[in-house]
């Protein structure tokens, strides 16, 4: 086999281990819920209804993905330098608390200036709550795992006060005021009471970004060359605290794009708790995705419309716990690929029987 | 039936038969019908290049491996070895390239670990002591029963790991590559004591890929290559270039030439250079040297004596804490690694696993490690992929690297096509100076010839040359000028050709040059 059918085969490979750990884990769900006495036919039927088949149901999935896709993007990011981003959720308010400190006072400014400076302060207070950790990291050794959960704690607590507090407006549930029209995001399409929010094109637009970035700058290349080996990063020349401090920044800008667009998009203001774990749900994206821009994108929206199917199947007596289910399998097969590999493997193996050929020994060096 | 009794006859000749042994790894078949005989009481090396399947026989038959097919006998009897418990029921001991001991334990404590004698439920250090002592003294194997593992040289902790196996009562002794850490008075002294255990009727697997120490112990040699048995010689009847185009499969030039040049001018100068290791102990302790243009200096030496932290220092990757560091006349002290890098500083370090390459990048992204923000590779922040390609192609092509591929990730190469990649990426930065750590360290013989071609050519085209490396054997035929370091300092520094092997050895082991002439006048030198 010559080396460019290998890297051919090892890209397919790389699309289908995450399809197949998605396929067997609705064959062993669909186990579960025959056990508990449902049909499991049925039960995706009415998933795959509730999450595409209606407008309404795909302006529900659209705007579930959206932040999902950019949380799932600033995890990848991390993962690719080396750097385990548990902060997205944390990151994601400060990037939420920006758009709306700084969309409340927009109101005679026009929405073409409005809207990017509401979305960069987003992102800049995303990135600054992630360089926190990544500068802690740089300077101390400081793990980025413990620093960012407890900076997610922080940020928490900081949405609670703001909401109770400085921003407080109305009665009932802690909440701050609206931000500026101007400073909305316009809906695609409206359907009823939903939209389908214009959020997605920002979204994708910035996942083709940290494609690039990744894949065609040097900027990728030193952050890729940290995060396989910061031996050999080092070795190249290459910083490696500056380069941990970047890709924390980048990755905290991500999510705090996301809890931006949040506010912009859907409820137009923040309260407490209105990242509602989706930080955390970028890990289980990232993982699906394989850490890889446009992979995060078909992993968020295969997340998204498990969530926005699951109502539906809840209404047919299939409890939506089940998702959870499906989730966890599929993060188990995704992260013990090699299960799937060796599966294929024997697969195609069964299909040419050839005795292996004497390349070289199997001493380590 | 008279048949089946020869046959019996002749297995019971043999400590160890391995019958038609065939080992398949998902992909590879390491051991290809392979059937290695070893005669009672004889020392029996094993040869071969890296990757020629010595090792893997080797763990099959201390059971770390189970063969997929062939038989196993061990004195004539058919034995069924599934793991190393097994093994040392049967007799056979292991000494492993790198030690299996413990460092705080005393010499005595390490021997006896796993199979102590006991007074009550109580260790009985006393009887260890004692046991320990009567083998050391029975088979020469010099030893300090009460000393820690830590405290004591690496000569003697391989004594140590000998003695362990002769303790669980081996008589079937497996050495692999047991001289790669040692000076050569050391591998001298371990001869001595392969001989006496030999006398004493114990039977010797030496596993090694250096021909003349082969020549010199063993009695029968097989050699292997690409998983199968291609010799099977006596040692008496064979030489270093047979057994050489046995392991390679061609024919090799041994001696490299090294064609007589003028050193240039002093690019390289340091003066009284101090470094710390990574638990803040001085590795380096007021080191001084010069090295020229169209110059190799080669730094002999036992590993661990300071030539690692030496060779980061000098490339950026470690301070400096005291000292001048001066390039082409200016100071470069603790300069950074890009700094170093522009000035036309290229370093070929001595772990290529961890430092030297990027596994999961392709080849084209290895190539340009270091140079990869240069205007030749990028503008203004992107990547120029198509120059990159090309100039990867080039340097594929020229460096002979295969498979000659560039999208291949670096980490699927052979150990030495990744220092082909290595060797390729620091010379295209057409250095001034270039830092060369082990460069041949688990390469083929094929490999080791190429690697030192290149060193040659650059010494021809000006470049100055610091060359690191534990093989005296690769310094004494590379090197135009010697420095050997023992404990971060300077034994001395003098001309290739003008000291013998053995007053190297002397100032490896820690005797400085004016000693070692002193000894030379007094005749204490003895020939190895």
């Amino acid at each position: 086999m010559t080396s460019s059918s290998k890297l051919m085969k090892s890209r397919w490979m790389s699309f289908l281990v995450p399809f197949l750990a998605v396929v067997v884990s609705l064959l062993i769900a669909a186990i579960i819920i025959l056990a508990i006495g449902q049909n499991p036919l049925k039960a995706y039927g009415a998933m795959i209804k509730g999450a595409v088949g209606s407008r309404l149901s795909w302006a529900d999935n659209i705007t579930k993905m959206t932040s999902l896709l950019l949380t799932g993007l600033a995890v990848g990011f991390g993962f690719r330098a080396g750097v385990f981003n548990i902060g997205a959720e944390g990151q994601m308010a400060m990037g939420g608390i920006m758009a709306v400190a700084v969309g409340l006072n927009l109101g005679n400014v026009p929405s073409a200036v409005a809207i990017p400076l509401t979305i960069v302060a987003g992102m800049a207070g995303g990135a600054f709550w992630a360089s926190i950790a990544g500068w802690l990291k740089a300077k101390t050794g400081a793990h980025e795992v413990i620093s960012t959960i407890m900076l997610n704690w922080i940020a928490y607590h900081i949405t609670n006060y703001l909401v109770a507090g400085p921003f407080a407006v109305g009665a009932g549930v802690p909440k701050s005021p609206e931000i500026a029209q101007s400073a909305q995001l316009p809906a695609l399409l409206t359907v009823q009471a939903s939209t389908i929010p214009s959020s997605i094109l920002i979204a994708i637009v910035a996942a083709i970004a940290i494609y690039i970035i990744l894949e065609k700058t040097t900027t990728g290349y030193e952050v890729k060359a940290v995060g396989f080996n910061p031996y050999a990063a080092e070795y190249g020349g290459i910083s490696i605290s500056k380069n941990i401090v970047l890709t924390m920044a980048i990755s905290g800008a991500l999510a705090g794009l996301a809890g931006a667009l949040e506010v912009m998009s859907v409820h137009h203001r923040i309260f407490g708790a209105f990242t509602s774990d989706r930080g955390f749900d970028g890990i289980t994206i990232a993982l699906i995705g394989q850490n890889n821009p446009i992979g995060i994108i078909f992993a968020a929206f295969l997340i998204s419309s498990l969530r926005s199917g699951s109502n539906a199947m809840q209404t047919i007596g299939v409890p939506d716990d089940i998702i959870v289910v499906i989730q966890g399998i599929i993060i188990y097969f995704v992260a013990a690929d090699r299960i799937i590999r060796t599966w294929i493997m024997k697969a195609t193996q069964l299909g040419k029987k050839k005795s292996p050929k004497t390349i070289q020994g199997g001493e380590e060096e | 039936m008279p048949q089946t009794e020869n046959i019996q006859e002749e297995l019971n000749d043999y400590a160890v038969y391995m019958k038609e042994i065939t080992k398949v790894f998902p992909r590879v078949v390491a051991n290809d019908r392979v059937t290695f005989k070893v005669k009672k009481g004889e020392i029996h090396a094993l040869i071969g290049e890296n990757g020629a399947g010595k090792t893997t026989l080797m763990n099959q038959l201390y059971g770390l491996y189970q063969p997929t097919s062939g038989e196993i006998y061990i004195k004539g009897k058919k034995v069924d070895i599934k793991g190393p418990s097994d093994a040392i029921d049967n007799g056979i001991g292991m000494v492993h390239q790198h030690f299996m001991l413990v460092e705080n334990l005393s010499v005595a404590e390490n021997v006896v670990l796993g199979s102590e004698p006991k007074r009550g439920i109580t260790f009985n250090f006393k009887k260890a002591k004692k046991d320990v002592k009567e083998l050391s003294e029975k088979y020469g194997l010099k030893v300090d029963v009460e000393a820690k593992i830590e405290d004591i040289p690496v000569g003697m902790q391989q004594r140590v790991e000998i003695i362990k196996t002769l303790y669980r009562g081996a008589d079937i002794l497996i050495l692999d590559e047991p001289t790669a850490v040692l000076t050569p008075q050391e591998t001298q002294e371990l001869f001595e004591i392969l001989r006496s255990l030999r006398k004493d009727g114990k039977t010797i697997i030496f596993i090694s890929h250096k021909l003349k120490e082969v020549l010199e112990i063993s009695d029968n040699i097989t050699v292997m290559r690409l998983g199968k048995v291609t010799g099977n010689v006596k040692t008496s009847d064979t030489n270093e270039t047979e057994l050489a185009n046995m392991m390679v499969g061609r024919e090799v030039v041994l001696s490299i030439d090294r064609p007589r040049i003028e050193p240039g001018e002093v690019l390289v100068k340091v003066e009284n250079l101090w470094i710390k290791d990574n638990r803040k102990l001085d590795a380096v302790r007021g080191l001084n040297f010069e090295v020229r243009k169209n110059q190799i200096l080669g730094i002999a030496g036992v590993a661990g004596n300071g030539q690692s932290e030496l060779a980061e220092a000098l490339t950026g990757l470690r301070k400096i804490e005291s000292g001048k560091y001066y390039f082409q006349g200016k100071e470069v002290t603790n300069l950074s690694v890009k700094e170093l890098r522009e000035l036309g500083i290229a370093h070929v370090p001595e772990d290529r696993q961890k430092r030297g390459m990027v596994h999961e990048f392709p080849n084209y992204f290895n190539l340009i490690l270091g140079s990869h923000d240069k205007p030749q590779f990028s503008e203004r922040g992107f990547l120029k992929l198509d120059d990159i390609r090309d100039f990867s192609k080039d340097l594929i092509e020229k460096f002979d690297v295969r498979p000659p591929e560039i999208d291949i990730y670096t980490g699927n190469l052979s150990g030495g096509n990744q220092q082909k990649v290595i060797i390729a990426r620091e010379i295209g930065t057409s250095p001034k100076f270039i830092v060369v750590s082990q460069p041949t360290r688990g390469l083929d013989v094929g490999a080791i010839e190429y690697v030192h071609k290149e060193l040659i050519h650059l010494r021809q085209e000006g470049v100055a040359i610091l060359l690191i490396s534990m093989e005296l054997e690769e310094i004494l035929s590379l090197s135009d000028r010697i420095m050997v370091m023992y404990e971060g300092k300077s034994m001395g520094e003098f001309e290739n050709g003008q000291l013998t092997i053995e007053e190297i050895g002397l100032m490896m082991a820690g005797k400085s040059l004016d000693e070692v002439k002193l000894m030379e006048e007094a005749g204490e030198i003895k020939s190895l």
